[in-house]
């Protein structure tokens, strides 16, 4: 099947890293008494970010391979 | 309790169903035939069925139901996990799997039919369809009932918004559309549970100082000190521990009756494996489902047990239900409302969503495909064109659905019919693992054998039933109604026990009525169905990662690490 699920996973976790990353560099610093302090989106979303831009460069490598 | 979703939290949800729904539109194209929509036409990545197989079994039910259990029992929920999966998913991928996939069976049913004969597969056809279309209504229930608790939606609208997003996945993309809807729920079960437990463990302040406050929680309920963080020092007895099990109990009924029959049997996990696009990729599938799975305690039941740590401080973290006492369900929902922001909730929030309505697609597409080929095809409609079949499998699919939903409402007016079938569900899956092993390893067990055992099983396991009861239980749909024979020190145990009765009868009257009566089948039809009479798959030219014996044995013996680290 020519249909790689790496790309939409790309997408959309590269979407959700980017908007908490977003969302943490402007919310107030007072939501984040509940997550003991910690910026919680900027870190995590972050993380997904990466994951998401992973995931897009494994498709992007499939695709140039076939 | 209530949860407050921000705007930011309903954008995050919105676009995950928007995903979800894109992912099936984009497969329609690709579903040209019968073989597409149930069997993905066999050309899945073995990464993908992978996940997709672990994944449909991490319903909501089990992320929300693990986590209660481990705020009960403590670590020995693990066991689920170590005992209760990973030995069975290695057996499935090196034992088994050459025969599912390498036989031309479409179905675990179909299967039965090509090694017994119709009637051991009609009741196991039809067993197993009444039994999915059920499991997707209590999931459609407990989404919609939970919706309705926390956010305060209306109980209607959630199941009915719920099942069409279901609905127009699985109708436009078949198998393949629910495949990848698993995965792309695994990914977000892990990572939006994942900042949670990380919080919640910083929070208590460590594992060890986790340890130390579970002590209380132990002994204040009359256990040793370290009852809910050794997951074997207290299974001597009973009395030990809170499950009330002792370790055979343990090993042999959910270890190996109750656990085979699920990981082995199922057409719900087996039917992803068979969509693999290899006889290599089908038999890796379970093995690299194992892995994330042997972790996975990490991130269900871990959280529980940190919520109980700090409810017995008085931190009042777990709401009390209705009587009283702590509701358990209630952890992770309370978790994701004490821990996550506004941004990181809506990501927690909709992982937890997407796990109900995967839960329900896993047992539509099982549904529809067991409908189609193993009753329409069999029974009703024969030697119909392709192109019929595939509109038959669209169709299942809706009325499965519809069904689904009229489950849901059962569910929530009646709530006794729901205990009560899923006791006879129970009774029935309890041998199914007996017929499979001498189906597949005895080329001169019978179609008799199997249909008759198989029948004998169940009634073992009613009667069993019957005449046992757990401790505190009131004789009825909870066991007990012939006499009071057997008492058991907790429900789970007098339920692995009735798995152990139910699979020994199974068993036993299989071979003896096999040995009565005549062979239909011969050693050439058995070819491929049969361990002695099938070729061994050869994985000699593959690199070693790739081999499942390998691969089989390194998971193992890291489970064994497991236990260890935790006895």
């Amino acid at each position: 099947m020519n249909f790689d699920l790496r790309l939409p996973i790309g997408i959309m976790f590269s979407l959700y890293g980017a908007m908490l990353v977003i969302y943490g560099l402007i919310s107030d610093n007072a939501i984040y008494e509940r997550s003991l302090g910690i910026n919680i989106n900027l870190v995590w979303g972050t993380v997904m970010l990466v994951f998401g831009v992973f995931m897009l460069l494994l498709a992007w490598r499939g695709r140039k391979k076939t | 309790m209530h949860i407050q979703l921000g705007l930011l939290d309903y954008a995050i949800l919105i676009i995950y169903f928007a995903f979800v729904i894109g992912i099936g539109w984009a497969l329609k194209r690709y579903m040209k035939g019968s073989a597409d929509f149930f069997m993905s036409g066999r050309s899945i990545p073995a990464w993908v069925t992978g996940l997709a197989f672990l994944s449909a079994n991490l319903g909501a039910q089990e992320v929300i139901g693990m986590a209660a259990s481990g705020a009960k029992y403590g670590i020995m929920t693990a066991h689920f996990y170590w005992v209760g999966a990973i030995p069975a998913m290695v057996f499935l991928a090196i034992f088994m799997m050459p025969f599912y996939y390498g036989s031309k069976a479409r179905s675990v049913p179909e299967y039965l039919k090509l090694r017994f004969d119709e009637k051991t597969r009609g009741f196991n056809a039809i067993t197993f369809a009444v039994m999915t279309v059920f499991s997707s209504g209590i999931s459609l229930h407990a989404l919609a009932r939970l919706l309705e608790l926390l956010l305060g939606w209306n109980y209607h609208m959630s199941i009915v918004i719920s099942a069409i997003i279901v609905l127009v996945y699985i109708f436009l993309g078949g198998l393949t559309s629910a495949i990848y809807n698993e995965v792309l729920q695994f990914f977000m079960i892990v990572l939006g549970f994942a900042p949670l437990v990380f919080l919640a463990l910083k929070d208590v302040g460590g594992w060890s100082a986790l340890k130390e406050k579970l002590i209380p929680v132990a002994t204040s309920q009359g256990y040793e000190a370290g009852t809910w963080t050794n997951s074997w020092s207290h299974m001597g007895t009973t009395i030990a521990n809170p499950m009330g099990v002792e370790w055979f109990g343990m090993v042999m009924g959910l270890g190996f009756v109750l656990s085979f029959g699920y990981w082995c049997t199922d057409f719900l996990v087996v039917q992803r494996a068979m969509a693999a696009n290899s006889m290599s990729a089908a038999r890796r599938t379970p093995l690299i489902a194992a892995v994330p799975k042997m972790l996975f305690p990490a991130l269900v039941i871990l959280p529980g047990m940190i919520a109980i740590a700090l409810h017995n401080k008085g931190g009042n973290v777990i709401p009390l239900g209705a009587d009283g006492t702590p509701d358990y369900n209630m952890t992770i929902p309370a978790l994701l409302a004490k821990y996550l922001p506004t941004g990181l909730l809506g990501i927690g929030f909709t992982a937890l969503m997407a796990s109900f309505m995967s839960g329900m697609a896993g047992n539509v597409t099982a549904f529809n495909t067991v409908w189609t080929y193993d009753i329409y095809q069999s029974y009703i409609g024969k030697n119909k064109s392709d192109s019929h079949y595939l509109w038959m499998g669209r169709l299942a699919t809706v009325v499965g659905i519809i069904i689904s939903v009229g489950c849901a409402y059962l569910a929530s007016q009646f709530n006794n019919i729901m205990d009560m079938l899923q006791l006879v569900f129970g009774f029935v899956n309890a041998p199914l693992f007996a017929t499979f092993l001498l189906g597949m390893f005895w080329r001169r067990s019978t179609g008799h054998g199997a249909f008759f055992g198989l029948l004998g099983g169940t009634v073992a396991a009613m009667i069993f039933h019957g005449m046992s009861l757990a401790k505190g239980a009131v004789a009825g749909i909870k066991g007990g109604w012939i006499t009071q024979q057997f008492h058991f020190h907790s429900e789970m145990a007098q339920n692995f026990y009735m798995a152990i009765v139910a699979w020994s009868a199974c068993f036993a009257l299989t071979i003896l009525i096999s040995l009565a009566t005549k062979r239909t089948k011969t050693d050439a039809e058995l070819t491929g169905l049969v361990y002695s009479l099938t070729p061994k798959p050869k994985s000699e030219d593959e690199p070693w990662y790739q081999r499942p014996v390998t691969l089989g044995v390194i998971i193992l013996a890291a489970t064994l690490v497991l236990n260890i680290l935790f006895w």
